[in-house]
């Protein structure tokens, strides 16, 4: 137990070595590590959103409104489909929960009817296993006529998989316009979106960013009826403006233009009144619907909708035939820059919803960290000075072990990349409590021995022999325990488990190695022949 | 030289003898822990009741509690709890679940946060939605399930079946215990509760797991002596160690409880319970279940003479 070979020894000193090489650039702030030599490790801790301060939103598909949504749009669908000629006669079409119901009045024409609306089912591609593709509905057309069409539970699914798929890409591009802050955002689960910002106190500009659906389109506004009258006309849709109070505008149901047609957006200064506007910029193709759109409408009142709310309802003076033009609205200059950059960005396929959300001032995670480093030294100073009270000599060898296995905790941590949250700094202070422990069974088994009768040096082997088992076994239930937690837990749970896994595995390594090691010096240099422990 | 030595050599207590005593008392513990979990109830934080918390600093030293109590509560978004907590001017405030779904609790927040404008600063603002707090609570108890199944498993190879058995129930009667604790000291329990006796498991079983290993390496030693006199001798050798472990964990604990901060405190006041717990678990449940189950030592000596011949 107590003789190692050169090369063993070498290897132990090395990965100590190594890992206060590693663990020493958090010592120092950022600036000073850039300044360093390329050859020096610069790799630093990366700190959770608890100590840096930073927001943590979790949002999730709003199934229920997208579904509501479509199907209200594949009811116009459904009712083009049975104008084409020969036209096909239906009744009481209209979205049934989670589908779309008619009846064909003229049984012969239903296998027309199948024919027309199997271009509707929308294939979704080859399903993520490589299957066959799944559409998006499916069509159900009883002998009496009656025809059903909704959504199956696969093509939901599906479809939900690439909205939050299109949703992630849209906000990436949302806030890579932004600039400023560097978040990561990825999937949690089937239907959710985590956005995690660090280093941002006040999330609300954030979220008016990503949260917003950003849909633009462009309506006639029918001037004829009154908002509350009775009489509207079929295939229009009442829609209030963002004034206080809301107007209310009856516009068409069915858009001019929408936000895809646009190529480009600006926030500028209109040349008139100087204030904030949105400039933008059609596509060929847009530019000639619009065009023709204008030419035939001039002197009538145009909305701009933007998330079923109407912006700014000007009136078309001349037809506008050059595709670009401008939206304004009581913007001031920020919400006219962030209207440009969710324009460019694209809008989002359906509706985000904030499930979960947490943000942390830079102020509590600076006064975090500061308690939590006060609380860390104190710590050791107390658990190293009881460890001499008790042992004297080796109880210093488990010290310098307990710092050791501090320094590898750290130096894991910065080379895994894991973060380090508040519990994960309670991690790090209850391993050196417990690895302690590895210390003192060691210890008190070799003292049990030297009791027992055995010499010296036999003592420290036989003891040392012993207590590795139980450590053993008594880490590894532990590791299994944080092992559990990390992979399951979340949150302030998985940031305890990361560096209390980690650091029942250092304890481990400065167990069977590092303090074997020491020890096996101090009997080399010493060669006590008496115990004292 | 005399260093401190705690506890003295030689100590001779019979903790099995004592077993009719401590046993039913930790029973009694753990039985009331779950009556009053189910009647009393802890107090559970947003975490897994939904609902929103703030924390703020007011501009003003010493914040008019009563003032800002009537601002809120005049927003009509329920009862606002406002407390203040650690240095004299940050203030928390709690607001239950708004009807409505996620969206009012977002408008809600809004509200709060256009009557504050001005007066105080942010520093934290937690909002959970009603969706995400169900699954919060499933997935904790999922974690505590699969971590004393793998343990159970680990146990069970390494030692006899009733060593799995003795530390798993010595394991769930440290958390009961802990819950237990949550709803006498009625500390909020949120997630982070949920780490800290998610921790204490970890303890408890190694804290077992080394009582356990005297254990068996004790009765492999003497294959005359009754179980109970066995087990008496393991736990009292182990004694030491049980408690200079135990006293280093504590330091560290309280050091963080002192100095960490009032975002740890409750977690850390918890693990303390939770350390005491699992000592006074592992000698006082773990231990005498061996002799409940019917451990036999020819058990052990057997599979020690099968590992024997393997090895020869």
């Amino acid at each position: 137990m107590l003789h190692f070979t050169r090369w063993k020894m070498i290897a132990i000193l090395a990965v100590v070595l190594a890992g206060f090489v590693i663990a020493l650039p958090n010592l120092f702030s950022k600036e000073t590590v850039d300044s360093w030599p390329s050859w020096v490790p610069k790799r630093q801790l990366v700190l959770g959103l608890d100590l840096q301060g930073g927001a943590y939103l979790l949002y999730e598909v709003d199934k229920q409104d997208y579904v509501q949504k479509r199907l209200r749009s594949l009811v116009g669908d459904i009712r083009k489909a049975m104008l084409e000629e020969p036209r096909i006669g239906y009744s009481g079409l209209g979205v049934q929960g989670q589908g779309v119901q008619f009846r064909v009045r003229d049984l012969s024409q239903l296998p027309e009817v199948k024919k027309r609306l199997d271009l509707l089912l929308n294939p979704l591609g080859t399903s993520a296993l490589g299957g066959p593709g799944v559409n998006e509905f499916d069509l159900e057309i009883g002998s009496d006529g009656v025809v059903k069409m909704g959504y199956t539970q696969a093509g939901l699914d599906q479809r939900v998989r690439q909205i939050v798929d299109q949703s992630i890409e849209v906000i990436g591009r949302r806030i890579d316009q932004l600039g400023t802050v560097e978040p990561s955002i990825q999937r949690q689960g089937s239907d959710r979106i985590l956005v995690e910002a660090p280093g941002l106190g006040d999330p609300e500009r954030l979220k008016a960013l990503v949260g917003q659906t950003a849909q633009l389109t462009f309506h006639l506004v029918d001037t004829g009826v009154a908002p509350d009258a009775a009489t509207r006309k079929p295939g229009t849709l009442v829609l209030d403006s963002t004034d206080t109070p809301p107007v209310p505008y009856v516009v068409e149901e069915l858009p001019l233009l929408t936000g895809e047609d646009l190529t480009d957006a600006q926030a500028t200064f209109d040349s008139r009144t100087n204030e904030p506007v949105v400039s933008f910029r059609l596509s060929s193709a847009g530019a000639r619907v619009f065009g023709e759109v204008t030419q035939k409408n001039v002197n009538r009142p145009f909305a701009i909708v933007l998330d079923d709310h109407v912006i700014s309802a000007p009136v078309i003076r001349e037809p506008i035939l050059g595709g670009s033009g401008q939206i304004s609205g009581n913007f001031s200059i920020q919400s006219a820059n962030d209207l440009a950059i969710l324009l460019r960005a694209g809008s989002l396929p359906a509706k985000l919803t904030i499930v979960e959300e947490r943000s942390i001032g830079p102020g509590l995670g600076a006064d975090s960290i500061r308690a939590g480093k006060i609380a860390a030294v104190i710590g050791t100073i107390a658990v190293c000075a009881f460890m001499v009270m008790t042992y004297g000599f080796l109880g210093w060898l488990a010290n310098i072990a307990v710092i050791v296995n501090v320094v590898l905790i750290f130096a894991v941590v910065t080379l895994l990349g894991a973060t380090l949250s508040l519990p994960g700094i309670a991690g790090v202070i209850i391993t050196v409590g417990t690895a302690v422990d590895s210390n003192v069974l060691i210890y008190e088994r070799i003292r049990e021995e030297f009791r027992a009768g055995r010499s010296a040096i036999a003592s420290i082997d036989a003891g040392f022999h012993k207590a590795l088992g139980t450590i053993l076994d008594a880490n590894v239930t532990t590791l299994i325990a944080a092992l559990v937690l990390f992979y399951l837990g979340s949150g302030p749970i998985r940031g305890f488990a990361v560096t209390h896994a980690i650091g029942v595995a250092t304890t481990m390594f400065t167990a069977f190695t590092f303090t074997r090691l020491m020890v096996a010096m101090w009997v080399r240099w010493r060669r006590p022949t008496k115990i004292t422990l | 030289m005399a260093y401190l030595r705690i506890v003295p050599d030689n100590t001779n207590i019979p903790f099995m003898r004592m077993r009719k005593w401590t046993f039913p008392l930790a029973a009694f513990l753990s039985i009331m822990s779950v009556v009053l979990f189910f009647t009393v109830g802890p107090n559970y934080g947003i975490d897994f009741l939904g609902g929103t918390v703030i924390e703020i600093q007011t501009k003003d030293e010493k914040p008019d509690l009563g003032k800002l109590r009537s601002t809120l509560n005049d927003l009509g978004l329920g009862d606002v709890q406002v407390q203040t907590i650690g240095a004299d001017n940050s203030v928390l405030i709690r607001m239950g679940q708004q009807a409505g779904g996620e969206e009012a609790q977002q408008a809600a927040v809004g509200k709060i946060r256009a009557a504050l404008e001005g007066e105080a600063e942010f520093r934290r603002i937690d909002i959970v939605g009603p969706r995400v707090s169900g699954e919060l609570a499933f997935n904790g108890g999922l974690a505590m399930l699969v971590t004393f199944a793998a343990i159970a498993v680990y146990v069970w190879f390494r030692f006899e079946w009733q060593f799995a058995v003795g530390s798993i129930i010595s394991a769930a009667n440290v958390v009961v215990m802990t819950f237990g604790f949550y709803v006498v000291t009625q500390h909020e329990f949120n997630l982070t509760s949920l780490a800290a006796i998610l921790t204490t498991i970890g303890y408890s079983l190694n804290d077992t797991v080394v009582v356990y290993d005297r254990i068996r390496e004790t009765l492999r030693k003497y294959k005359k002596i009754p179980l109970g006199d066995l087990i008496d001798r393991a736990i009292n050798d182990m004694l030491g160690r049980t408690v200079i472990t135990t006293v280093t964990t504590l330091i560290a604990l309280l050091s963080l409880y002192i100095f960490g901060g009032e975002v740890i405190q409750a977690f850390t006041l918890a693990m303390i319970f939770g350390v005491l717990a699992a000592i006074f678990s592992s000698i006082c449940v773990a231990a005498p279940i061996l002799i409940y189950f019917g451990l036999r030592q020819d058990q052990m000596t057997k599979k020690q003479d099968a590992e024997a011949a393997g090895k020869a």
